[in-house]
């Protein structure tokens, strides 16, 4: 999936969603290697065809927010009782219950942008970055499978693309 | 994809759409050469932004002299602004993350431009509290950070350095939210587009490819940062209030304001929405998607939060009576019967009887009435905040120090800016992006499209047939 050069992929078009499932599910049953499969928008029902594991960004993000849960917690009862200690009110120098609003939203922030940045680099995204796209209509209204022609023979991957009703066959190397 | 779809359940979008037709909509409002309601609308808007941006300036060089705040009521429009535009954020949260983790479907239609509205919104209620400091230069010493000037640490027991973090959080996390949606987008934008327009939207969409684990993960961080900004849009407001409930003041100090801000806030941001909205769909011609249902559903939630308001202006009254509390009891009194009665019966009309009107199905469904009534919520929703800062302050303690304020023309020019800013925003947001969410509709398509459900729903057969053909 990541950028390696000079993969030869041959990759079919559907226009449908319903095509694209079929159609990677004969690959499955056929042990035919799939590169990748594109679309102009999440399909579901194509992770456990693909045998996806579940995204981990949700474990990311639980470790994230604990950082900034300690970072805040512990910095404010390190300023409030070491580095700064003061009186504000009459209330003790640790002050756990109104320690609890910023230790919250630290949380979430520590959280969100982290979750996010890590989302960015583990699918080499980003601002900069240029990938080979397969095709335009990806993006619009095509479904595409690709094979990668060290693993999958053309011909084999040309008759898998006509039988499964695929509009258009091509070839990129990327 | 055929998930099960209720027969109740009416289309989202019209049309028999599809996925081409849908970028092809969707996509080139930011294609084709402005017309000429924008052009105005743009050149209004800098206008006035601009007039905003020299009385920022006044403000500055004058001091807060410039103002009419005075010794006794030292909040007044700055604040009253801020919480107003902070409420009016809170609505692309609501929709964008609580909706969708209650997988309410009409919330595609709306996501986009009502997350871009949010960050807007909060830009412009940043920048109240910024300059009512007075000495903005000095901004940084909000900020937590190891110092050379003693060292010195803002006060982490102050509801107003709350609300730092709880706005910052919310800004950062609405932004990244809101990108993150615009990404696969952006890319669609990137594959119609050629030359520098094409590199600039790669850039912008940050080299997506829709490779199925890439959607993978996208969905999981959708969902995640979901459940992380709907405990935050609840917490921001809760906080806000936080301000006015920790103060001894009669009338703020009140255990009942979280809640009532919160239904406030997406009071009046559902009513922005429907303000913006209104107008966008006829301008860009989007009616096949923010159709009459997502206005019904949004007048829906006016209706709900409108009555949870009203509850609690009833309730507010009722235990200043019951308290039997001698200064709550005339801080109340003084905010219906003193001196800016009309601002709190004004307030009164606005929030509490307007909204009732959506009782009646036809009426919600009235795009006219619907406009009409979303710009009357948020004037009563100004009020409010009006109400409870100023004419609270108004009245205080000691009747020698009592006073009264209206708005010198800085304060007047600073709030207008705020809408030149709001506006200038937004009409650039919508040249440059797509205004709905392009593959969140094309998700939808088959559950919600019109030739899938509905009265005019085609057979699910001769689909399956049509697809087969290829």
């Amino acid at each position: 999936m990541a950028n390696i050069n000079n993969k030869e992929l041959i990759f079919g078009l559907y226009d449908d969603e319903e095509d694209l499932l079929r159609a990677v599910r004969t690959a499955v049953d056929d042990h035919m290697d799939i590169y990748d499969v594109y679309s102009p928008f999440p399909v579901h029902g194509l992770d456990p065809l693909l045998k996806l594991e579940e995204s981990r960004l949700h474990q990311a993000g639980f470790i994230y927010g604990a950082i900034g849960t300690l970072t805040a917690f512990l910095g404010m009862t390190w300023i409030f009782t070491k580095d700064w200690p003061n009186i504000f009110g009459g209330k003790p120098y640790w002050s756990v219950p109104a320690f609890i609003p910023i230790t919250f939203e630290t949380t979430v922030l520590f959280s969100a942008i982290g979750m996010t940045v890590t989302f960015y680099v583990i699918n080499g995204l980003g601002p900069g970055v240029v990938n080979t796209y397969l095709d335009d209509r990806i993006t619009d209204d095509k479904f595409c499978i690709a094979f990668d022609k060290s693993s999958v023979s053309t011909e084999r991957a040309e008759l898998f693309f006509r039988t499964t009703g695929a509009s258009e066959v091509n070839s990129k190397t990327i | 994809m055929s998930a099960v779809v209720s027969p109740l359940r009416k289309p989202l979008i019209k049309g028999h759409k599809t996925y081409h037709q849908i970028t092809e909509d969707l996509i080139s409002p930011t294609e084709k050469t402005p017309n000429v309601e924008w052009v105005i609308g743009f050149i209004i808007s800098v206008a006035v932004l601009t007039f905003g941006m020299f009385c920022i300036l006044w403000t500055i060089w004058v001091g807060i002299g410039s103002w009419n705040v005075n010794r006794t009521i030292n909040w007044s429009w700055d604040i009253t602004n801020f919480v107003w535009w902070i409420g009016i954020g809170h609505a692309g949260t609501l929709i964008s993350a609580i909706l969708l983790l209650f997988r309410q479907k009409w919330r595609t239609g709306v996501n986009r431009a009502a997350e871009a509205m949010t960050i807007f919104a909060v830009m412009c209620a940043g920048l109240f509290p910024l300059i009512h400091m007075g000495r903005i230069w000095l901004a940084m010493f909000i900020m937590p950070y190891p110092n050379t000037r003693g060292p010195l640490w803002p006060n982490f027991n102050s509801p107003l350095l709350w609300d730092v973090f709880a706005i910052s959080t919310y800004l950062t996390v609405s932004l990244l939210f809101w990108y993150t949606g615009l990404v696969p987008d952006f890319a669609t934008v990137r594959d119609r587009a050629k030359g520098l327009r094409k590199k600039i939207y790669n850039t912008l969409s940050f080299g997506w490819t829709g490779s199925a684990k890439h959607w993978q993960r996208w969905e999981s961080l959708s969902l995640v940062l979901a459940g992380l900004s709907t405990p935050l849009v609840l917490s921001v407001h809760t906080i806000v209030s936080f301000d006015f409930a920790t103060s001894v003041i009669p009338g703020w100090h009140t255990t009942i304001f979280p809640p009532y801000f919160v239904a406030g806030a997406i009071f009046s941001g559902f009513a922005m929405v429907l303000t913006l909205m209104i107008i966008t769909r006829k301008v860009l011609h989007l009616e096949d998607y923010i159709t009459v249902e997502h206005i019904e559903s949004m007048n829906k939630v006016i209706l709900l939060t409108g009555t949870i308001v009203g509850v609690a202006y009833l309730t507010e009254l009722f235990i200043a009576w019951y308290s039997g509390y001698v200064y709550e009891q005339f801080a109340f009194f003084n905010r219906a019967l003193g001196p800016y009665w009309w601002a709190y019966f004004g307030m009164m009309f606005c929030n509490v009887v307007s909204p009732q009107f959506f009782w009646k199905k036809s009426w919600r469904r009235n795009i006219t009435l619907t406009f009409f009534l979303s710009i009357v919520v948020n004037i009563g929703m100004w009020f409010e905040r009006f109400v409870i800062i100023a004419t609270t302050l108004a009245r205080d303690y000691l009747p020698s120090s009592w006073s009264l304020y209206s708005p010198s023309w800085v304060e007047i020019g600073i709030y207008a800016g705020t809408f030149g800013l709001f506006f200038t925003c937004f009409l650039i947001f919508v040249r440059v992006a797509p205004v709905v969410a392009v593959a969140e509709i094309k998700a939808i398509l088959k559950t919600s499209g019109e030739q899938y459900i509905g009265e005019n729903a085609v057979p699910r057969q001769q689909h399956a047939g049509h697809s087969d053909k290829h």
